[in-house]
């Protein structure tokens, strides 16, 4: 009946070291698999290649861009709406400015939205998602959740929207709208973890020895959530970036004559479909952003359900 | 009785979150603003009108009186006149209110059966071209925003190969149907008045359409990896292994179990819904809630914003309900372990 | 051996493509039950047999896994070549299966009835036309066989509202209501405590006994081998090492590997604690050339590990595959001493 050896005894003889040695191996081991799941599959590989070269593209977009300064107020009506050509590979709009230009600062504004947007909301998300977990049944927990709740019955564009009005439009307030809608989000996916967590041994061994609170939630509960967090801001960077561009369409963001990818989608859309280019390639610029991180958070899962399986 | 308790306790959350809900509109509409009077009154009206205006809005009285002023007017469906069109806002959001509700649920429809069916048919043929296909289309669904899909089926739809009409409800040679719902094809249907039926729902099917691409790509793709994840499942091996036909096997008892995070994430869709319609309102001119929201917004028409939201905030809430009343009927687990709870 | 097979397996192999490579499962394997016969099936947590079972009734997950090759006759048809509908014929009431874990085997958002009903309805062609009423009346049948209590009521309840040993009993009813020919037994009642495990058992034996149903019986515990079954496989790492009525493999266990089976048992008499087999089941994604067991036999020889090992007919009930059993067995031995 008891076929399976006693490995116990044989661990036990393992000097700490070794034991260390076969941790590091077992974690090499599990990168390597967890690297080749991500390499294998194609769509990973080109969703973290496309996101490289728009950050590249962003960062140094006054040298790449071959028209920098139709960025700014310009006008060229000798050249207006010029279709697609080896001078204007994404032709020129209705006041004579490169597309292809503007599209690659407006690469600027959306990187800068989604990185602004999760910078501030993922922190203030988690924590929340954290204390409220943790003191589950407490009040704490209640007014924590209760209102994201709230926050969480009207879709967040509509709230975004709402306060983006309510203030000046601008890329800032946008910004500022799009912040106070997204973290009810962060806080009930760390809130859903953190809570089936409290209730492992390890965290109940950590209190019986005398842990404080912040280590308890930070060093022994957080480092538990790390994979689906990040999966989450890798989609999420797609969607925050979505999300402005739409604020942006209804003219409740990035103001003209700044080039926001949405605020450019909307002007072009008056001059369909004679002259497409104007509002077409400012759109596959969004698609291709947003595909990049969604491509890449996909892969990311992958990657961390292979290290833990 | 297991169902009155959980109705009546999410009842009872429902009015706390909307409670909640005034209370952030409150602050967005009174609060942030400034001086509400004057931003209702635009920066040319004298002094002594926006004062009139603030002892009329009771703005001098302490914030939680304000609010109580304003929840007591809301609750009887006085959101004051609308800016925009200087008409009673309640009067506006009974007019356009029905034309999104319509728009949204003939896209949830679509949501629903496209994107079980093709994640079924995924599944079904995993690894094969047609999943790939799927996956392939599901990937464009999900990463291109719902104004893009808009403007791409106005233009190749609308005005290039000019199958459907592109702006409004109803065409101008068309008898308007009897307002009963509000929904125009809904009511051209109870009035028996067929032409009409079809004109409405050729209306109706690219801005339907272009809102559903992203929920029915997100559903496409759920399905198809639960489904995938079932499959392999032994309760599964066990039927067939029984002898159950393999199309029993696949159309019910595999359906039903993979379709249980389907229907749950529709609350979320629907949302997406609810707000891809503020872009795919503007975009096709359809006359409901969101345009009318829209253009309140870039007005600053405060009465109008509130309402809107609320009515927004409400509808979502319906759904969600509903949506759980089905996870409940599905999930025999969690009506099981409610029943234990209650 | 002259009565005719039920069921044979010839040279089966299996692989599962995974991270890193193909796991070559099954290594050719031969497995044979006559009618009215019960097999027993012993091995290791991981040696294949579970995946051999699963290939007999083609429901293994295909992908990751892969028939590479074989044929598996059940009267005298080659079940992985049939077509569909014959497959649904053998599936059933042909052949039919009691999976290790109940909990798993049993749909969590259906009614055992439900089930139940579905199996009962597709076990004869004259079912299919049944009623629900009359459907479930046949339901029935199999959950008062299996001596559950109020199967009116069990009918209506689901899985999460059953003991372990309820939903075993139900998957055993469930098993038995297509009357089948063959009946495959994986561990039933392991996921169990001991005194349910030794109930449900008892019962099975019943059960089979009265209908004369052939089994094949795959457990751990070799206690439940010795009492129940007629002949036995001892199965290794993907191959079956050694074959013999019931009565002989007890009485003299041939393969070193069985020797280690039978001494990890904890014996009453002897008040030692069980010595078990040094090591573990190697991996499938590399297996030692020749004997797979040779990196764990405490008498191999050098053949063991370049050559595999075929049956040795040993006598007419008794076969083993190792070379210790080889007429050139003292060639083997010098060989193995000389380097």
């Amino acid at each position: 009946m008891a076929q399976q050896v006693n490995v116990e005894g044989f661990a036990s003889t393992m000097t700490r070291q070794q034991v260390r040695e076969l941790q590091r191996k077992n974690r090499r081991e599990n990168l390597g698999r967890a690297w080749y799941k991500f390499s294998r599959n194609p769509l990973s590989t080109i969703g973290g290649t496309t996101v490289v070269v728009v950050v590249l593209l962003a960062i140094f977009a006054p040298f790449v861009a071959p028209y920098p300064e139709h960025a700014k107020p310009f006008t060229d009506f000798a050249n207006a709406s010029r279709p697609p050509s080896w001078e204007y590979p994404f032709g020129t709009d209705e006041i004579g400015r490169d597309i292809l230009s503007r599209v690659i600062f407006g690469f600027r504004f959306s990187l800068s939205m989604g990185i602004v947007v999760l910078v501030i909301v993922v922190p203030v998300g988690v924590l929340l998602g954290l204390i409220a977990g943790y003191y589950q049944g407490t009040w704490i927990d209640t007014t924590v959740m209760r209102i994201t709740d709230i926050f969480l019955a009207v879709p967040p564009l509509i709230l975004a929207l709402a306060i983006a009005s309510v203030l000046e439009p601008n890329l800032f307030h946008s910004m500022i709208a799009i912040t106070l809608m997204w973290w009810p989000w962060y806080t009930r996916l760390v809130y859903g973890l953190a809570s089936a967590q409290r209730n492992e041994f390890y965290v109940a061994s950590a209190e019986t020895t005398g842990a404080g609170t912040p280590h308890i939630l930070f060093r022994e509960i957080l480092p538990n959530m790390v994979s689906p967090i990040f999966t989450k801001i890798s989609l999420d960077m797609g969607w925050v970036i979505i999300i402005g561009s739409m604020l942006s369409f209804v003219g409740l963001g990035v103001q003209p004559p700044r080039p926001g990818l949405g605020t450019m989608v909307a002007s072009g859309a008056k001059y369909l479909p004679d002259q497409w280019w104007i509002a077409i390639f400012p759109a596959l610029g969004i698609v291709v952003v947003v595909l990049g991180f969604n491509l890449l958070g996909d892969g990311l899962r992958d990657l961390f359900a292979a290290e833990e399986a | 009785m297991q169902l009155i308790g959980f109705l009546s306790r999410r009842a009872f959350q429902a009015i706390f979150v909307l409670l909640g809900l005034s209370i952030l509109i409150f602050v967005i509409a009174r609060v942030l603003p400034g001086d509400p009077a004057r931003t209702a009154l635009g920066a040319r009206a004298p002094q002594w009108v926006v004062d009139r205006l603030r002892e009329d809005m009771h703005l001098n009285d302490p914030m939680h009186v304000q609010y109580f002023y304003w929840l007591t007017d809301a609750v009887q469906g006085d959101f004051g006149i609308s800016l925009v069109t200087r008409r009673n806002v309640a009067d506006d959001v009974k007019e356009f209110f029905p034309a999104s509700l319509e728009l949204v649920l003939f896209a949830g429809l679509i949501t629903a059966v496209a994107g079980i069916g093709l994640g079924t048919l995924s599944a079904r043929h995993k690894d094969k071209w047609i999943d790939n296909a799927v996956r392939i289309f599901s990937y464009a669904g999900v990463v291109t925003p719902s104004f893009v899909f808009a403007i791409l089926f106005l233009l190749l739809f609308g005005l290039v190969l000019d199958w459907f009409p592109t702006i409004g409800r109803l065409s101008q040679d068309v008898p308007r149907p009897p307002t009963i719902t509000g929904m125009m094809t809904i009511d051209a249907l109870l009035a028996g008045q067929l032409a009409t039926f079809w004109d409405a729902l050729k209306h109706l099917i690219l801005p339907a359409l272009a809102l559903a691409m992203g929920s029915m790509a997100q559903e496409a793709r759920l399905t198809r990896a639960t489904m995938s994840d079932n499959l392999t499942k032994d309760y599964i091996a066990n039927k067939r292994a029984l002898g159950v036909p393999e199309r029993k096997v696949t159309g019910r008892f595999l359906l039903k179990v993979s379709l249980i995070p389907t229907v749950s994430i529709f609350g979320l869709d629907f949302a997406a819904s609810l707000s891809n319609a503020f872009l795919v309102e503007l975009i096709f001119v359809w006359p409901g809630i969101s345009r009318y929201g829209v253009n309140a917004m870039l007005r600053k028409d405060l009465n109008a914003i509130s309402a809107v939201i609320l009515i927004l905030g409400i509808t979502f809430i319906t759904v969600n309900i509903i949506v759980d009343l089905v996870v409940r009927g599905l999930d025999p687990r969690i009506r099981l372990r409610s029943a234990r709870s209650d | 051996m002259s009565t005719p097979r039920l069921l044979e397996i010839k040279d089966l192999r299996v692989e599962f493509k995974v991270y890193g490579g193909v796991l070559k499962v099954l290594d050719g394997v031969n497995f044979s039950v006559n009618a009215g016969e019960k097999v027993g099936l012993v091995g290791e947590t991981g040696c294949g047999k579970t995946t051999t079972m699963k290939a007999i009734l083609r429901i293994l997950p295909i992908p990751p896994a892969r028939i590479a090759g074989g044929e598996i006759f059940f009267k005298g048809q080659d079940i992985l070549r049939m077509r569909k509908r014959d497959l649904s014929k053998v599936r059933g009431s042909g052949i039919s299966m009691i999976f290790q874990d109940p909990t798993a085997a049993l749909n969590p958002v259906f009614t055992i009835g439900e089930q139940l009903g579905a199996v009962v309805q597709h076990a004869r062609p004259e079912n299919r036309r049944l009623s629900k009423r009359k459907i479930r009346d046949k339901a029935i049948i199999p959950l008062k066989e299996v001596a559950l209590a109020d199967p009116e009521r069990l009918l209506d309840s689901y899985p999460i509202q059953l003991s372990g040993g309820m939903r075993q009993r139900v998957c055993i009813g469930m098993a038995l209501a297509t009357d089948p020919e063959l009946l495959i037994a994986d561990e039933p009642g392991t996921s169990l405590d001991v005194t349910i495990q030794d109930q449900v058992l008892r019962l099975l034996r019943v059960l089979v006994e009265e209908k004369g149903t052939s089994v094949i019986l795959i457990t751990h515990t070799l206690g439940v081998v010795r009492e129940t079954t007629d002949r036995v496989y001892v199965m290794y790492a993907g191959n079956m090492v050694e074959e013999a009525h019931t009565r002989k493999l007890f009485a003299e266990p041939l393969h070193p590997y069985t020797q280690g089976l039978m001494q990890a048992v904890p014996k009453l008499t002897g008040g030692g604690i069980a010595e078990g087999i040094p090591g573990r089941i190697p991996s499938y994604l590399d297996p030692p050339p020749g004997c797979r067991f040779h990196t764990r036999c405490p008498r191999v020889m050098d053949i063991c590990r370049r050559q595999k090992p075929p049956f040795f007919k040993v006598d007419e009930e008794h076969q083993v595959a190792c070379f210790l059993y080889d007429q050139n067995h003292d060639r083997h031995k010098e060989e193995t001493a000389t380097l």
